[in-house]
């Protein structure tokens, strides 16, 4: 218990906390805004492989930094292109489809990286985000250091959180977006284009997707594995659910599971020789489904979410 | 752009639908053979003759296809009732850890009793694992394709801690991998001098009993009007819950089975790399032909040929193994269009 403790009490701990919540914030905003105009996107696993390899790519082929996280989102928006063409255009099964994307990302991904470079065998790495301390903000003690001397992206990715929210609860096209996952029908009728709406939804959303796959091979690390996202995509969407479907309570349980995880590194070290590692790596998964037990009985899906529309649909 | 159901759907067109979305699947991806500086038919031609130029490469290509009839089958019966079990993966795991408990000398039965109890031990233990989404989506309403994707991961990792750990075989060398299993649970080869063995009939087995229960018994009946409308199968007197538990059990135990096959059958022991996406890959074979348990066959043969050739090609040209991977994920999604142009009609109007 005084470990515990101990480990809170450091900077160093929140800094770690503050790394790992930022690709889930991305990605986990990515899915809410899909899912609250009613489009679930499965494909999220491999749009983040897909937006780290690209990403990464981008900088090692001598690329600028920003430029590759642009093209990472640019890809991961084309993943949401299809997704959406073949989910809100011809209403197809958004559960296979999903899978379908996921599996031809991860696919389209490690073929790149092997056509790029066929004879590496250790992944070469790239010069990534530096930690940009915060004029000012970095001196404060404590907070300064584990808050306010991050990457940029961190940066980004905490003040998406309130800009997601006030578009999706303050604009005209929040509004759209949200009814889009309630009642189409209605949005419809307000001479709204329900296809165009989730359309973009799930592009924007799937941009920021590659762009939380990105953080990974452009900020927390400087190479790409494959593999490397290991199942972050489906932890999303567990965190979309437990948070149900708002941005803030979504930055609070990203956080709170960042909290978690990096405790289990920690405690690993501690409890290391007691406890197989496996038990701590294992732990994301199991308190993902844990959280979503915890929050099944207050879930309240957006009620449009996996029914397609037809442009002159009628109840 | 309308879209308007078709009153009746000509047979030529349930059955052209998936060999369209093959073709167009091997055309799309012939660009990345383009990419890659090779010849496009030479490549073809040398990945259909590494794959049916002779007896022992069609050996192989059904080697290969033996778990993906039964990953394939696991997906087919559950996306059927609309039990969206991800996790097949996992199941697959589970059946060859089942097996690695009971077949390496825990106990010792002639062949005829050892590899059913295998086989039954395995199904069990993959039912097991689907059981705790079951009762996580029918008491809580968690949605199952989230946690059966996490329970693949925490599979693993339980895989991998027992190999490396408990169940680490001594005479291994240091490598992470159980203990061999014993004579008796080994199934046996078809043919001699191959890697063929019983598993590929147990498959089509599995696929014949399959397609009897899903077409001609009550409980596929109650498995197919649960998939269609759930609250109309209620409404109809259906136990919808129950219906659910079998149909996890089935895909569970199916999966399950697919592990007990590689281990007993192909590898010989458990290691981590037992499956290369067998789980993930049986989406694709399910989908491949609208969950059809006997076309599961042709499509898993299909696409073990896809990955045999993609392998021998890769070693023989600068195209990535991976291109396996394009091609299956590129049919699974082509494959949800030309269905749907089976039922449905486009038709463009302009206004």
């Amino acid at each position: 218990m005084l470990d515990i403790l101990e480990i809170l009490a450091t900077a160093g701990f929140w800094t770690a906390t503050l790394r790992i919540v930022s690709p889930l914030i991305f990605a986990t905003l990515g899915e809410l805004i899909c899912e609250r105009a009613g489009v679930l996107n499965l494909g999220i696993e491999g749009i983040m492989t897909a937006g780290a390899m690209a990403g990464w790519m981008w900088v090692y082929q001598g690329g600028d930094l920003w430029t590759g996280v642009l093209f990472a989102a640019v890809i991961g928006a084309m993943f949401g292109l299809l997704h959406a063409g073949f989910t809100v255009h011809l209403g197809l099964s958004q559960h296979v489809t999903g899978i379908g994307i996921t599996l031809l990302a991860i696919a389209l991904s490690s073929y790149t990286f092997r056509m790029m470079l066929p004879l590496v065998t250790t992944p070469p790495k790239i010069v990534p985000f530096q930690v940009y301390p915060v004029p000012l903000l970095a001196d404060i003690p404590f907070i300064g250091p584990a808050v306010f001397s991050q990457t940029p992206l961190t940066y980004l990715a905490l003040f998406l959180v309130p800009f997601v929210w006030y578009l999706l609860y303050r604009t005209p096209m929040g509004l759209a977006v949200r009814m889009a996952g309630e009642n189409p029908i209605a949005v419809e009728a307000q001479g709204i284009d329900v296809l165009k709406v989730r359309t973009g939804a799930v592009m924007v959303g799937s941009a920021l997707m590659a762009v939380g796959g990105a953080f990974l091979t452009m900020s927390a690390f400087d190479a790409f594995y494959f593999g490397m996202i290991n199942g972050r995509g489906w932890i999303c969407i567990a965190l979309v659910i437990f948070a149900s479907w708002r941005p803030g309570k979504a930055l609070l349980g990203a956080l709170l599971f960042a909290a978690l995880d990096a405790m289990q590194v920690r405690m690993q070290q501690v409890a290391g020789a007691t406890i197989p590692y496996q038990f701590f790596l294992a732990l994301p998964y199991i308190l993902s489904i844990v959280a979503m037990v915890i929050m099944s009985r207050r879930a309240a899906y957006p009620k449009a979410l996996l029914t397609p529309f037809r442009k002159g649909d009628r109840i | 752009m309308r879209i308007e159901p078709r009153e009746q759907v000509p047979y030529w067109m349930v059955f052209s639908a998936p060999l369209f979305a093959i073709a167009a699947s091997l055309l799309l991806c012939s660009s990345f053979i383009v990419w890659a500086g090779e010849p496009v038919a030479a490549s073809f031609t040398l990945m259909a003759k590494s794959v049916f130029g002779s007896k022992f490469s069609i050996t192989e290509t059904l080697a290969r296809a033996t778990p993906l009839i039964l990953t394939g089958l696991a997906v087919a019966v559950a996306f059927r009732a609309r039990f969206w079990n991800i996790g097949a993966e996992g199941q697959f795991y589970f059946g060859a850890l089942a097996v690695t408990w009971l077949g390496t000398g825990l106990f010792s039965l002639p062949p005829v009793l050892m590899i059913p109890v295998m086989f039954i031990a395995g199904a069990i233990a993959g039912g097991a694992l689907l059981y705790v989404p079951l009762v996580l989506k029918t008491k809580m309403k968690v949605d199952e394709v989230v946690t059966t994707l996490l329970l693949n991961f925490v599979v693993l990792l339980l895989v991998s801690y027992l190999i490396e750990g408990p169940w680490k075989d001594p005479m291994s060398l240091g490598w992470p991998q159980a203990a061999p299993v014993i004579d008796e649970a080994v199934l046996p080869k078809l043919l001699v001098k191959t890697r063929l063995h019983l598993g590929l009939l147990v498959g089509i087995v599995m696929s014949l009993l399959i397609w009897f229960l899903m077409t001609r018994t009550v409980w596929g009946y109650e498995i197919r009007a649960v998939g269609y409308n759930a609250e109309a199968a209620n409404f109809a007197g259906i136990s919808v819950n129950a219906v659910m538990f079998r149909t996890a059990m089935i895909s569970g135990g199916l999966a399950g089975m697919a592990g007990v096959s590689e281990v007993a059958g192909l590898k010989g022991y458990l290691t981590l790399d037992l499956s290369p996406g067998f789980g993930y890959a049986g989406i694709a074979v399910a989908m491949l032909v609208q969950l059809h348990p006997v076309g599961v066959i042709a499509s898993a043969i299909f696409l073990s040929a896809i990955f045999v050739g993609a392998d021998s090609m890769s070693r023989a040209s600068n195209v990535p193994s991976y291109i396996a991977d394009v091609v299956t994920a590129v049919s699974l999604l082509l494959v949800l269009v030309s269905v749907m142009l089976t039922r449905y009609r486009i038709r463009w109007t302009c206004k």
